[in-house]
C-alpha cells in the first residue's frame, strides 16, 4: 500500500518529466485492495505448500498448554486434540492493542489487522498513535488521497532517533497529514449519518475538542498473544509488565524444552527477518548440532513512512547515553536526491547521519537514513556496522553516482563543527 | 653496538617488512616536497604552545607559512619519526624557511632576534616564480574538485575549461562530463522511462486516469536543461568562492610550466605555473565511415536535443549505448542496438547479457554481429531520415535499414593528443591516447599530474575522479600521504534493469583466484513492488563469488534489480571492510527490500539447483 502511496507521487512527477497525464487522476481502493490481498493469499498457499514439501504437519487449530509436555488443540468446531511432543517453540506473536476505556473504541475503532482487508476505501481517517504501524498507515493512506489525521499522546517512534523521527513527522505534516499533538482520544460515537464521533482531550490545557471521521486506526502499540495459551500450566514465566515470555540467549523460556521467538519473546525487535534467523538458528541449534546464538545487536530496519526512514546501530541519544557527548561524533547532511530536482519536490527532510567514536578511526556506532529507497540503501551498510567499519573506511568507499546513497558515503560536516550540512553540487 | 640513525641502519635491519620501508621512503618523499615547496613550512601540534608562539611570530613578521599539525593526520607519529631522521630534532615545532632547517620554537625566536630568520627569508631560491601554484586543465569533476581543494588549502590556482562543440554543434557549460552530458541527465532520463512504467504499474496500484499517455520530448529536455544550467551555475559559484581562477579557455602546454588558453574568439593568453593537473577527459568516438559525423549524433548531443529523435538506431555495447537505448525506448520510442560482439565489455558477461535480454523483452531489438558500413541521409528535419547500411562481422551479409535518428555509442577517446604534451614530453600510450601515472597520479614529468578518464588502467567513473582529484591536491599542497584506492570501486548501469556491482566479474575472479577456489552464490528474486504489479517473475537476479580460501570473502557482488546503485553502495562500503559470506549469512535482512536477498544466498551456482521463484 505505500508503493500504491509512492506510484500516486510519481504519477504527480511524471508530468515534469515530459508524460503528459490528464488529469483527474483518482485511486480506486477497492482495486487496490484486492490485488494486495490476492498476493497475500498466494503466500498463504506458498507456506502451505512448503509446509507440504518439508512434510511439516500444519492443524489450523487454537492451542493451549495442559502441561509442560502437552498442548490442547481447539479447532473452529470446538474438536479438541491433544498433543505431545519434546520441545515445544511459542511464536504466537501479537495482535495490535485497543484502548479498552475509550468509550467505543472495540465497536467502531479498527487496526492494522483490519485496514489491509478493508473492501471500501476507509475514507476521512483518524489513525491514533505514534508507533511506526501508526505512521506508515498514516502515510499511505495520505498517499493515495485520503483525508488523514494523526493523534499522539506524546513523541512519534519512540524508542528511534528522536531527530529523525521529528524529520518523518515534519515531512508528513508538510504533505497533508494532520497532527493532533499532546491529545489522547475519551470517546468514539456513531453518528447517525453513519459516521464517527471522536472526542478527544489536549493534555497540556486540558480542553476537550472533537471531529468526524469515516474510520478510527488503533495504533497504539501490541500486546503479546499470551492469555490463551495457559502458560502456568506449563510453567512458563512472562514479563508481569509486558506479558511477553521471558527468553535466555538460547531463545529458552523458564522450563529448558519450551521456547519462544519473534514479537512474543521478551526483549526481543519486533521484526520479522528477526523471527526467521531466530526460528532457523534455533532449530539448527535443537537439532543440527549448532551452537549459534541469534545476535540481536545492530539489527537493521525501515520504516516505511512517506518519505522512508531506515536505520541500524545506535541512535544518536543512545550513543550519547552510553559513551557520553564527548566520545561521539555524529556527521550529517541534508541532501536532495537527484530525481527530485526536475520533479521539483521538497527536499527538506531528506537527511541522513552516522553516529561514530570520537577516537580514530572512529568505528561506527549507528547509521540513519532518511530519503527515498532507504531500506535498499540501509541494507548494505547495515553489513558494514556488522564488519566493524570505521568512519574512516566509510570514507574510503567510492561512491555510486547518482544515487541517494553515495551521500553516506561523503559525511564530512560534524555536528560538533556547527559547519552548515547542506550538500551543495556534486 | 647500536645501529647508526637514519636510513641505511632500517634498510639492513633484518626481518624489516619492505612495504614498510616503501611506505617510509613514500613520506620522507612527501616531507621533502612539503619542505621544499613552501617558503616556511612549520611542523607543529595545534595545541602546542611552542607551536602558537612561532606561527605568531610570522604573522607578525607578514609572512606567509604553510603548517602540518601532527595531531590532525593519522600518521602523525610517523612523520614525526621521519622528522627526527632528516633534522636530528624530535620535538616541534619543527620550522623550515627556504629548505633551511631553523630548529625549533627558540632557534627560531634566536634566529629572529639576530636578524639570521630575515636573512633567510630573504634568501628567495633561485626558481622561478610562476604565475599559479596549481593550473588545472579540464573543468570536469576530477578537475574541479582538485582545484577546489588546492584553493582551501591556500594556494593560487586556475582552471581551464572549454568544450570543443560536438561536430552536430552541442557546447555546454562547467562541470565536465558527469554533468552536462553524462550521469545527471542520463539519470534523469532514466527516471522518465522509470515513470513511465510506475504509470503503467500504478494502474494496477489503483489508479485511474485517462488511458491516453503521450511522452513529451521538449518537456523534458527542457526541466532538463534547467537543472543542468542550475548546476554550471553553482560550479561557477563555488570557483569565485574559493578564489580559483576560471576561464573559459582551450588550455594547451607550449613549453615547460607553460600553457597558452585559447578563447572563443581565438584570442590566446600564456600562463605558467609550478604545477599542473591534467583531467580533459574523453570524449564519443566516431565510426570512421562515410556519414557518420555529418548525420550521426552521440550522447554529448543528445542530452540537450531540441527535438524527439524518433526511431533511433543505437550503435555499440558499451553502458552508455545500453542506457540511451533503455531510456529512449522507455519513453516509448522504437529503438534497435547494433552489437559488433559482446555487451558491456569488461563486465560480468552474465550479468550483461541478462540486462540486454531484459531490454529485448521490453521492445529493443538488438541487431548482433553487424557494424554500419555508411550512413546516408534520405530526408533533412528534426529529426531527418537516415538510412544506414551495416555488414555482418561473419560474413558477407549487409543489412539496411532506416531511422530517424543514429545514435554512436562505440566508446570515447581520450582528450590528450592535442594539448600540447608533446611539447614538455608527458608520455601517453599512442594506441589509446591515455596517460600512465604512478600510484600518485603523477606523469614520467614530475610536476605534471593526471586524474579522471585520461588515466591508463582506472575507473571512468565521476565519483573516483572528485576523490582522486581531492586526495591528490591533499598531497601536494596539504602534507597528507593518502593515495586514491581504485580497488572495488561500486558501480551501477541505469539500464531499464538497473545493474550495480562492485568487485569482481565471475570471469577476473576465476581468472584471478582460479574456478577451484571460488564459491559463486547466486539466485533470482522477485521484488514486492513487481508483484502486485504483475511484472516478470525471475528476472531479478543477485550474485556474489566468493574465494573459499581466504574465509569465503566476498571479491565481487552483482545485482540485477530495482534501485541497484541505491543497493549496491552499501555492500561497496562492508566489500571496504572485508566482508565474507559468514557476515552476510548473519547479517538480519530489511523486510521487505531487494537488498536483504543477500542476506539469505544459499544456493551455490556449483550444485546446479534451480534458482527460479515459485509463482503462485
Amino acid at each position: 500500500m505505500h508503493q500504491a502511496a509512492l506510484l500516486g507521487a510519481q504519477i504527480q512527477d511524471a508530468h515534469h518529466y515530459g508524460w503528459e497525464v490528464t488529469h483527474p487522476v483518482q485511486h480506486d481502493w477497492k482495486k487496490m485492495a484486492e490485488a494486495v490481498q490476492n498476493y497475500i493469499k498466494s503466500l498463504n498457499w506458498g507456506h502451505r505448500v512448503q509446509l507440504q514439501d518439508r512434510k511439516v504437519k500444519y492443524l489450523n487449530i487454537k492451542a493451549s498448554f495442559v502441561n509442560e509436555h502437552t498442548v490442547c488443540g481447539v479447532t473452529k468446531a470446538d474438536k479438541k486434540t491433544l498433543l505431545s511432543a519434546d520441545h515445544i517453540v511459542i511464536a504466537t506473536g501479537g495482535r495490535p492493542k485497543y484502548p479498552m476505556h475509550v468509550e467505543g473504541a472495540l465497536e467502531y475503532g479498527i487496526t492494522s489487522d483490519d485496514i489491509f482487508w478493508m473492501k471500501e476505501s476507509p475514507g476521512k481517517t483518524l489513525v491514533v498513535g505514534g508507533s511506526y504501524v501508526a505512521l506508515e498507515c498514516a502515510g499511505f493512506l495520505s498517499g493515495v488521497g485520503l483525508d488523514t489525521t494523526v493523534m499522539l499522546r506524546s513523541i512519534p517512534l519512540r524508542g528511534f532517533d528522536q531527530q529523525m523521527s521529528s524529520l518523518v513527522t515534519e515531512h508528513m505534516a508538510s504533505h497533508g497529514i494532520q497532527f493532533l499533538r499532546g491529545c489522547t482520544p475519551s470517546r468514539v460515537r456513531r453518528l447517525p449519518d453513519g459516521r464517527l464521533q471522536v472526542t478527544w482531550e489536549d493534555r497540556a490545557s486540558g480542553n476537550e475538542d472533537s471531529g468526524t471521521f469515516d474510520t478510527v486506526l488503533w495504533a497504539i502499540g501490541r500486546v503479546p498473544e499470551t492469555r490463551s495459551l495457559n502458560l502456568e500450566k506449563a510453567g512458563v514465566i512472562i514479563s508481569p509488565d509486558s506479558q511477553k515470555i521471558l527468553v535466555d540467549a538460547w531463545e529458552a523460556t523458564s522450563v529448558p524444552h519450551i521456547y519462544a521467538i519473534g514479537d512474543v519473546a521478551e526483549g526481543r525487535p519486533e521484526l520479522t527477518p528477526t523471527a526467521i534467523m531466530a526460528g532457523k538458528l534455533l532449530a539448527q541449534r535443537l537439532f543440527g548440532g549448532s551452537s549459534a546464538l541469534m545476535e540481536y545487536d545492530n539489527v537493521p530496519t525501515t520504516v516505511f513512512t512517506p518519505l522512508e526512514y531506515g536505520c541500524v546501530g545506535l541512535s544518536e541519544e543512545e550513543a550519547v547515553a552510553r559513551h557520553g557527548q564527548e566520545c561521539v561524533e555524529v556527521y550529517h547532511a541534508y541532501y536532495k536526491p537527484l530525481e527530485f530536482t526536475v520533479a521539483e519536490r521538497d527536499a527538506s527532510q531528506c537527511y541522513i547521519k552516522v553516529v561514530c567514536l570520537r577516537e580514530p578511526p572512529q568505528l561506527l556506532l549507528g547509521l540513519h537514513f532518511l530519503g527515498p529507497s532507504a531500506g535498499e540503501v540501509t541494507q548494505g551498510f547495515a553489513l558494514g556496522i556488522k564488519c566493524g567499519a570505521s568512519y574512516k573506511q566509510l570514507m574510503r568507499t567510492v561512491g555510486i553516482h547518482p544515487t541517494c546513497a553515495e551521500e553516506v558515503a561523503k559525511l564530512h560536516i560534524s555536528k560538533r563543527s556547527g559547519l552548515d550540512p547542506t550538500v551543495t553540487g556534486c | 653496538m647500536s645501529s647508526p640513525p637514519g636510513r641505511r641502519a632500517r634498510l639492513s635491519a633484518p626481518g624489516t617488512n619492505t612495504s614498510s620501508v616503501e611506505a617510509r621512503e613514500e613520506l620522507r618523499r612527501r616531507l621533502q616536497g612539503l619542505i621544499e615547496g613552501n617558503r616556511v613550512m612549520i611542523f607543529s601540534k595545534s595545541y602546542c604552545p611552542h607551536s602558537t608562539r612561532v606561527k605568531e611570530l610570522f604573522s607578525s613578521l607578514g609572512v606567509e607559512y604553510n603548517i602540518l599539525e601532527l595531531d590532525k593526520i593519522d600518521d602523525g607519529a610517523a612523520v614525526q619519526e621521519v622528522l627526527s631522521e632528516i633534522t636530528n630534532q624530535r620535538t616541534v615545532p619543527n620550522i623550515f624557511v627556504n629548505k633551511v632547517h631553523m630548529g625549533g620554537c627558540d632557534r627560531t625566536l634566536q634566529a629572529h632576534q639576530s636578524g639570521l630568520l630575515q636573512k633567510v627569508l630573504q634568501e628567495d631560491s633561485h626558481e622561478p616564480s610562476y604565475d599559479y601554484d596549481l593550473i588545472v586543465i579540464g573543468g570536469g569533476s576530477g578537475g574541479l574538485s582538485c582545484a577546489k581543494e588546492a584553493a582551501i588549502l591556500g594556494k593560487k590556482v586556475m582552471v581551464l575549461d572549454f568544450v570543443i562543440p560536438s561536430p552536430h554543434g552541442t557546447t555546454w557549460g562547467l562541470g565536465g562530463t558527469c554533468v552536462n552530458v553524462g550521469c545527471i541527465p542520463k539519470k534523469l532520463m532514466h527516471q522518465a522511462a522509470l515513470l513511465g512504467q510506475a504509470l503503467h504499474d500504478s494502474r494496477k496500484f489503483g489508479w485511474e486516469y485517462n488511458q491516453q499517455v503521450k511522452h513529451n520530448w521538449e518537456t523534458m529536455i527542457e526541466a532538463i536543461q534547467n537543472y543542468i544550467g542550475s548546476l554550471n551555475w553553482g560550479y561557477r559559484v563555488s570557483m569565485r568562492e574559493n578564489a580559483v581562477a576560471y576561464i573559459n579557455s582551450y588550455g594547451e602546454f607550449v613549453e615547460h610550466h607553460k600553457v597558452k588558453a585559447t578563447n572563443r574568439k581565438g584570442q590566446a593568453t600564456y600562463y605558467t605555473a609550478a604545477k599542473f593537473v591534467i583531467a580533459t577527459g574523453e570524449r564519443p568516438r566516431y565510426l570512421g565511415i562515410q556519414g557518420d559525423k555529418e548525420y550521426c549524433i552521440t550522447s554529448d548531443d543528445l542530452f540537450s536535443l531540441p527535438y524527439c529523435p524518433g526511431k533511433t538506431l543505437v550503435v555499440g555495447a558499451s553502458y552508455v549505448a545500453l542506457e540511451c537505448a533503455g531510456f529512449l525506448a522507455g519513453i516509448g520510442l522504437d529503438v534497435s542496438v547494433m552489437v559488433r560482439s559482446i555487451l558491456l565489455r569488461g563486465f560480468d558477461q552474465e550479468m550483461a547479457e541478462k540486462v540486454g535480454s531484459y531490454m529485448e523483452e521490453h521492445g529493443v531489438k538488438f541487431l548482433r554481429k553487424f557494424v554500419p558500413v555508411m550512413i546516408q541521409q534520405l530526408e533533412s528535419g528534426s529529426p531527418g531520415k537516415l538510412k544506414v547500411v551495416a555488414k555482418s562481422t561473419d560474413g558477407p551479409e549487409t543489412i539496411e535499414g532506416i531511422y530517424n535518428t543514429v545514435l554512436l555509442a562505440i566508446g570515447r577517446d581520450s582528450c590528450t593528443r592535442k594539448i600540447g604534451l608533446e611539447k614538455i614530453s608527458v608520455k601517453i600510450n599512442e594506441k589509446n591516447g591515455k596517460i600512465p601515472v604512478n600510484d600518485v597520479e603523477q606523469t614520467n614529468v614530475p610536476y605534471v599530474y593526471a586524474i579522471g578518464d585520461i588515466l591508463e588502467g582506472k575507473p571512468e567513473l565521476t565519483p573516483v575522479a572528485i576523490q582522486a582529484g581531492k586526495l591528490l591536491a591533499r598531497r601536494l599542497f596539504g602534507g597528507r600521504i593518502e593515495k586514491c584506492d581504485y580497488i572495488n570501486v561500486p558501480t551501477t548501469i541505469f539500464t531499464p534493469l538497473e545493474y550495480g556491482c562492485c568487485g569482481l566479474s565471475e570471469e577476473k575472479a576465476i581468472d584471478v583466484y582460479g574456478k577451484e577456489n571460488l564459491e559463486v552464490y547466486h539466485t533470482l528474486f522477485w521484488p514486492l513492488e513487481w508483484t502486485v504489479a504483475e511484472r516478470d517473475n525471475n528476472t531479478c537476479y543477485a550474485k556474489i563469488i566468493c574465494n573459499r580460501p581466504d574465509n569465503d570473502r566476498v571479491v565481487g557482488f552483482h545485482i540485477l534489480g530495482p534501485n541497484a546503485g541505491e543497493v549496491t553502495q552499501g555492500f561497496a562500503a562492508a566489500m571496504k571492510c572485508g566482508l565474507t559470506k559468514q557476515l552476510l549469512d548473519d547479517t538480519i535482512g530489511i523486510h521487505p527490500t531487494c537488498g536483504e536477498i543477500f542476506t539469505s544466498l544459499e544456493i551455490t551456482k556449483s550444485s546446479g539447483l534451480a534458482i527460479t521463484q515459485k509463482g503462485c
